[in-house]
């Protein structure tokens, strides 16, 4: 499981506006990876670009390659359903489906994917996934209780077990903790630990001590100003972008010195 | 540390204002109650008798100068602009409740005097204006009924459903998750808003001509035979389908995008997510505006004239044969009374009494579309 993902020459529109511009990057399986960067600079775009979610929105394109183990997801007669049920995705805000309990929340991916499951089966696979979202002990009693009566951070990971129960060979996430307290966070942070060694796991966060607390390798988006392209100014070893960075732009970040 | 001191002490000194003084709260009642009797006296006074509308606008006038003149004096300007304010909407709200309250009261006791299960049950086959006349002689009880209105309005109202629920519900459905405000999207749209602005006597028209002018294709010379139960509730439909369109598309475009992307995630086909994601958050919002749409059109009576006539017997086949509806019925019996002069109070009576029926079956429509859409609205309590 778990694959590696190369980005190449990446260029991202909404429309004619070109929103992130040539990024280079190679994620390797098995690790995580965290966007960091001053809002606006296009990390919730580039995450969204390696599910092909971004053309969900009217008018958005790319143009470039973004291989997932050699192959093009971008290429010619390439199903976007198809790259999504490879790809899971968790978003900033808790979504979870508001007509489903919580047990069906965490089964939706499958059940809607045509997988005829047992009662048995069901059963586990719920167990497995809310365990492995650190969430099973809290909502053990009330599973067919509707997903939406779940507190932020437990809707948060009820998210995350619902990515996990369809077993995605890469898992995104967009700010997943913004919302949450540090409680909540630290969970979390620890569920993205164990994830790394099944998944692949990208995370956007605006929090540097959780980007260096999780994340083995770190890439810094910057933008020049309004209405320019956002660029990927650095990807590195986490402990590097933390301790002494290549490039000066990252360190000011970094610092806090900005601008 | 001395500063802190002194500080407190100014506050001390010179606590904030934050009370003023208030009216007691039964104060709007008593001055609306002196008001109604102080217009009851004027209107025994200047007019010599009770007399409602003059005490209902003498009451309101009264009403607004004393509370003012009350609040101002006590409480000073700025509530009493306040008070008065309140005093404007709470007049206005009961001025628009008095037609409405009015009417249900006018049906409720006028059709709940004629009604009786025979009417119910019974239709006018065989109905002669003799019958009537020694109903108002009070020899017998009142003949006829509207059982025939009754199958009439639920058959054409299903029939009308049955064509424009789906045509309305995936019309809404291309609009807002396939067309992209794309150029057909825009065209529908357009269409929609034209086709809610019909007057319905034209829909009835439109129907009309359109299955006239088959029925003389197949079989020159029939046209007649289009008059049904079937081109009335096409006629219906014309009417109907735009009221779903608007109503659906507006409830869909209230489904957060989120929820779509997360089952995208998943890699759930977008048809899949339209019918297992999106359609069912909304379902409830989907069914209270389809059955509001069908309150709006079981009570049309021009369109049902033109299209299927008036029958004055049971008619179950849709598809040929005149045919009744509860408006049509009500319409008929007043316009062309059984039996003329002193009797036709008969046919007005049945008339109220289907009137009755009619309102009822509205009332009932709208509480249905209220519990369909507190079952199914998504749960979110713990
Ligand atoms: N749906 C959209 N339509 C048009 N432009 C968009 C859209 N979403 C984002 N953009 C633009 O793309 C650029 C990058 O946005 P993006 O959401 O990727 O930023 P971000 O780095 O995730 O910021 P944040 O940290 O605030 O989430 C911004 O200039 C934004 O205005
Ligand atoms: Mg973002």
């Amino acid at each position: 499981m778990s694959k590696q993902i190369d980005i190449k020459d990446l260029d991202i529109f909404y429309g004619d506006f070109r929103a992130v511009d040539g990024v280079q990057m190679q994620i390797k399986p098995r690790s995580v990876t965290a966007f960091i960067g001053p809002s606006g600079c296009g990390k919730s775009t580039v995450l969204r670009t390696l599910n092909r979610m971004h053309e969900v929105i009217p008018g958005a394109s790319v143009s470039g390659e973004v291989l997932m183990d050699g192959n093009d997801i971008y290429g010619a007669g390439v199903d976007p359903v198809n790259v999504r049920r490879e790809v899971g995705m968790v978003f900033q805000r808790a979504n979870p489906f508001p007509t489903m309990s919580i047990k069906e929340n965490v089964l939706a991916g499958v059940r809607l994917n045509n997988r005829r499951l047992s009662k048995s089966e069901a059963d586990d696979l719920t167990e497995r996934a809310l365990r492995g979202a650190n969430l099973w002990n809290e909502v053990k009693d009330r599973l067919n209780l509707p997903g939406s009566g779940l507190s932020g951070g437990q809707q948060q990971r009820l998210c995350i077990a619902r990515a996990i129960a369809v077993e995605p060979e890469v898992l995104l996430m967009d700010e997943p903790c913004s919302a949450l307290d540090p409680i909540s966070t630290l969970a979390i942070e620890d569920l993205i630990n164990d994830l790394k060694d099944k998944y692949t796991v990208v995370i956007v966060t605006h929090n540097m001590q959780q980007a260096a607390r999780v994340s083995d390798k770190t890439a810094f988006f910057n933008i020049a100003g309004t209405g320019k392209p956002g660029k990927l100014i650095e990807f590195n070893e986490t402990s590097t972008i933390f301790s002494n960075p290549d490039k000066e732009e990252t360190e000011n970040y970094i610092s806090g010195r900005f601008g | 540390m001395t500063t802190t001191h002194t500080t407190t002490e100014a506050a001390v000194s010179k606590p904030p204002k934050l009370t003023s003084k208030q009216l007691p709260k039964a104060t709007p009642w008593i001055v609306a109650i002196a008001s109604i009797l102080v217009a009851i006296l004027i209107s025994f006074i200047a007019f010599g008798g009770f007399n409602i509308p003059v005490v209902a606008v003498l009451a309101g006038l009264i009403n607004a100068i004393a509370v003012f003149a009350v609040s101002a004096a006590y409480e000073g300007r700025r509530k009493a602009v306040d008070r008065i304010a309140t005093t404007v909407v709470t007049s206005t709200f009961i001025l628009a409740c008095v037609p409405l309250i009015s009417l249900l009261w006018l049906t409720a006791s006028k059709g709940g005097a004629a009604i009786s299960g025979d009417l119910l049950t019974r239709t006018m086959l065989g109905m002669k204006g003799v019958l009537d006349q020694q109903y108002v002689a009070g020899e017998v009880t009142l003949a006829g009924g509207f059982y025939h209105a009754i199958v009439g309005t639920v058959l054409i109202t299903a029939a009308a459903c049955i064509i424009s629920i789906p045509i309305g519900v995936l019309t809404a459905i291309y609009l807002v998750e396939y067309s992209n405000k794309n150029r057909l999207g825009k065209a529908i749209t357009f269409l929609v808003d034209v086709m809610t602005g019909i007057p319905s006597i034209v829909a009835g028209l439109f129907a009309f001509a359109l299955f006239s002018t088959i029925a003389n294709v197949l079989m020159p010379g029939s046209a007649g035979i289009a008059k049904t139960g079937f081109t009335a509730a096409v006629a219906l439909s014309v009417l109907m389908i735009p009221i779903v369109v608007r109503n659906t598309e507006e409830i869909l475009r209230l489904v957060p995008m989120d929820l779509r992307e997360a089952s995208y995630a998943l890699g759930v086909p977008k048809w899949k997510t339209i019918v297992k994601i999106v359609l069912p958050t909304s379902v409830s919002g989907i069914l209270s505006g389809v059955t509001i749409a069908i309150a709006r059109v079981i009570g049309e009576t021009a369109p049902i004239m033109v299209t299927a006539g008036f029958a004055k017997t049971l008619n179950w086949n849709l598809f040929s044969g005149w045919m009744s509806t509860l408006p049509t019925f009500i319409y008929d019996s007043q316009l062309r009374p059984v039996s003329p002069g002193a009797a036709a109070l008969a046919s007005s009576e049945r008339a109220w009494a289907a009137a009755l029926v009619l309102v009822a079956l509205v009332m009932v429509l709208n509480l249905l579309a209220r519990i369909i859409a507190k079952v199914l609205a998504p749960k979110a309590g713990r």
